[in-house]
């Protein structure tokens, strides 16, 4: 019988990273606070009491470092997990994500790999402003070599979390700040794994897709809700992995509805959208009865928390985005 | 004391700046604690570093470049205590930003306050670049950094020493080590003891001074600010201290260290100390104590009051100062 526990999503992140020191001892996080703190927003809790300062490292405060250091851990048979303090501080290791780690199998014709996961808070609504709420995805997305994932909820959490140690390529795990505590879903105790590469239909519907990813799955959701009442039926999905795009999933779905909102936080231009966008329009173009729309943050930096809210994707934006969709 | 050129009124004032800082950011606490303010960081421990040094400038006309410990730095560099609030508070009227800066991240043009953001150590490039500017354009001015012992592990602070050292310029790098970089000791940060030991990799003095004495920081950094401008170059300074409180409102400081140790650092509270020295050279009495602490009340109590009713920014200007032109 799976023994199964009501998580929220840190929690699930924190069982994930302890049971993948107990399974692999090649495995270890590395980071800043990861240590005796447990974590910023206590993620490492409890680790460094139970695997020690060897595999629970708390790292000078230079990003860099963290992530260049553990390409040569992963390089040198290790399976690191670096934790980022939040996505905004990353820029510092720019260079090593984008022209080191994600390009190694390439440059040595596929003789080293880098086995490698970069776990980052990212996102806002929680009140802390510009950098440290950044959303970066489609920096990364752009990179071939890096897969960049993000899950919703606390089961796909731990289960991707756990997929992407296991993977042989570098990961970039996004966790979407404001859905850390914000409610909780029974996760099973053991092992298991959510395919990279998967998108996940979390509801269906006839008329309208809104696709969503990390923090604005939720929103979506909320807004499936509110259309429902107006007898509107919207399918959700959840894009989860953000490169490579699980393009197939997607095309279904619009195929099916004719009509789709994308909903992101990122800045609107050259935002993931823009992409998912362009992908459906060559896969799906006979079947659209309406542009593809994008809500979106807009193109200025992450506010100032006064106008955070406002600036944010919320409900009723996306709903009047699936009715212009909808009466267009 | 003799020749360093700080007079009693002088002393005095600094006294003034150390306890006024202490005062904001015991209100700032407050503020956030009911909900007011989104985050606070604190100057809490650090106000005779952060004071000493101010007074040893040419405020308001060198470069500074602080980082979000920097309260007390700001007001004796002649931030108001009404924007200073204004920014804790996000407000339109801000002077730094109109609310759009992350709280502590200061920052005054006029006043040759350079906004941080951040991202740690990305200001201490910044000093070098404004000395260098300064050397070009002989307008004899200093640059000065400021920064914890945790940022000192950044690229950029190693790549500032070098570069600032290699051309001469007038900078000064300020170190104020706490031992901690939230909860990370300084002994993970670096094998070495002292900050201020790096200095000598990059062909700088590097000065160690108690960060708990106002009047030993000014000194030597009165003696860095005149090496500067006399064109002999760099100088790294590393004020030992600590920080009282957590790293910020979203902080517990109870997960990496223990009461003990932070009542035994409490015991060299620079304001305490340097009440006391000030009290015994006769400079401070006590009328002249109370007088002092009714007036930063209402200048605390102002400050608040004046911030709270100045209207948020509105959402039509978001786009302003995005670009300069379009
Ligand atoms: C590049 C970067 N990484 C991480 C952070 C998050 N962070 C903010 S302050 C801090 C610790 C800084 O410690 P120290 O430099 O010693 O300064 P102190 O706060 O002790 O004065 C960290 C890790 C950051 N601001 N920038
Ligand atoms: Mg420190």
């Amino acid at each position: 019988m799976d023994v199964v526990a009501s998580l929220t999503m840190i929690q699930a992140i924190n069982q994930a990273l302890d049971l993948a020191l107990a399974t692999d001892e090649r495995v270890m996080v590395l980071g800043e606070d990861v240590g005796p703190n447990g974590g910023v927003f206590r993620a490492t809790e409890g680790l460094y009491e139970k695997y020690g300062g060897q595999r629970v490292v708390d790292t000078p405060l230079a990003e860099s470092a963290i992530v260049g250091s553990a390409v040569g851990l992963a390089l040198g048979g290790m399976r690191p997990v670096a934790e980022i303090q939040f996505l905004g501080f990353i820029f510092e290791a720019m260079d090593q994500m984008s022209t080191q780690a994600s390009r190694l199998r390439f440059r040595s014709q596929g003789r080293h790999h880098v086995p490698l996961v970069v776990r980052a808070p990212y996102g806002g609504g929680v009140r802390t402003p510009e950098i440290h709420s950044d959303s970066l995805e489609a920096l990364f997305s752009h990179l071939p070599g890096l897969k960049v994932v993000t899950p919703s909820t606390p089961y796909d959490a731990k289960g991707m979390l756990l997929a992407s140690i296991r993977d042989p390529d570098p990961v970039l795990f996004l966790e979407p700040m404001r859905l850390y505590r914000a409610g909780r879903q029974e996760v099973p105790e053991a092992w298991y794994e959510v395919p990279l590469g998967e998108a996940r239909v979390v509801r269906t519907g006839d008329d309208v897709t809104l696709i969503a990813y990390g923090p604005m799955v939720p929103v979506a959701e909320a807004a499936a809700d509110s259309l429902a009442s107006a007898g509107i039926s919207a399918e959700v999905v959840d894009v989860r992995t953000l490169s490579p795009l699980d393009l197939e999933t997607l095309t279904q779905s619009v195929t099916k509805t004719g009509r789709a909102v994308i909903v992101h936080e990122a800045q609107r231009t050259g935002g993931l959208g823009a992409e998912i966008a362009a992908s459906l329009q060559e896969r799906a173009f006979l079947s659209l009865e309406a542009p593809i729309t994008r809500v979106t943050g807009y193109d200025t930096p992450f506010p100032m928390p006064a106008l955070e809210d406002w600036w944010l994707p919320d409900v009723e934006r996306v709903k009047a985005a699936a009715e212009f969709v909808l009466h267009y | 004391m003799a020749d360093n050129g700080l007079t009693p009124e002088l002393m005095l004032d600094m006294y003034y700046h150390m306890a006024l800082s202490r005062a904001m950011d015991d209100r700032m606490w407050i503020l956030n604690r009911q909900g007011r303010a989104p985050v606070v960081y604190t100057s809490n421990g650090h106000e005779a570093a952060q004071v000493g040094s101010a007074f040893a400038l040419n405020r308001g006309e060198d470069w500074i470049c602080p980082y979000y410990r920097d309260l007390a730095l700001v007001l004796a560099y002649g931030m108001t205590p009404r924007e200073v609030m204004l920014h804790v508070l996000g407000r339109a009227d801000d002077p730094n930003s109109g609310g759009r800066q992350m709280p502590a991240h200061w920052g005054h043009a006029k006043l040759h306050i350079l906004t941080g953001g951040s991202v740690v150590a990305t200001q201490d490039v910044h000093a070098t670049g404004l000395a260098l500017a300064s050397k070009i354009l002989k307008d004899g001015r200093v640059a000065v950094a400021y920064f914890g012992e945790g940022s000192t592990s950044q690229g950029e602070f190693h790549e500032a020493l070098n570069f600032a050292a290699v051309h001469k310029l007038p900078v000064i790098f300020f170190n104020e080590n706490n031992g901690y970089a939230i909860s990370v000791p300084s002994r993970k940060q670096m094998a070495v003891q002292d900050v201020a030991a790096r200095a000598q990799g990059y062909g700088m003095p590097g000065v160690i001074v108690d960060g708990n004495d106002p009047v030993k920081v000014y000194e030597v950094v009165k003696e860095a600010a005149d090496r500067a401008r006399r064109g002999d170059g760099p100088t790294l300074i590393e004020a030992k201290t600590y920080r009282f409180v957590p790293h910020s409102s979203d902080d517990d400081d109870r997960a990496y260290r223990t009461r003990e140790e932070v009542q035994e650092a409490k015991k060299r509270d620079p304001l305490i100390l340097f009440e006391a020295r000030l009290k015994e050279a006769g400079i401070l009495t006590d009328e002249k104590l109370k007088e002092m602490q009714q007036q930063i009340k209402d200048v605390v109590n102002d400050a608040t009051d004046y911030a709270e009713k100045a209207p948020l920014p509105d959402p039509a200007t978001l786009w302003d100062h995005v670009y300069g032109s379009l």
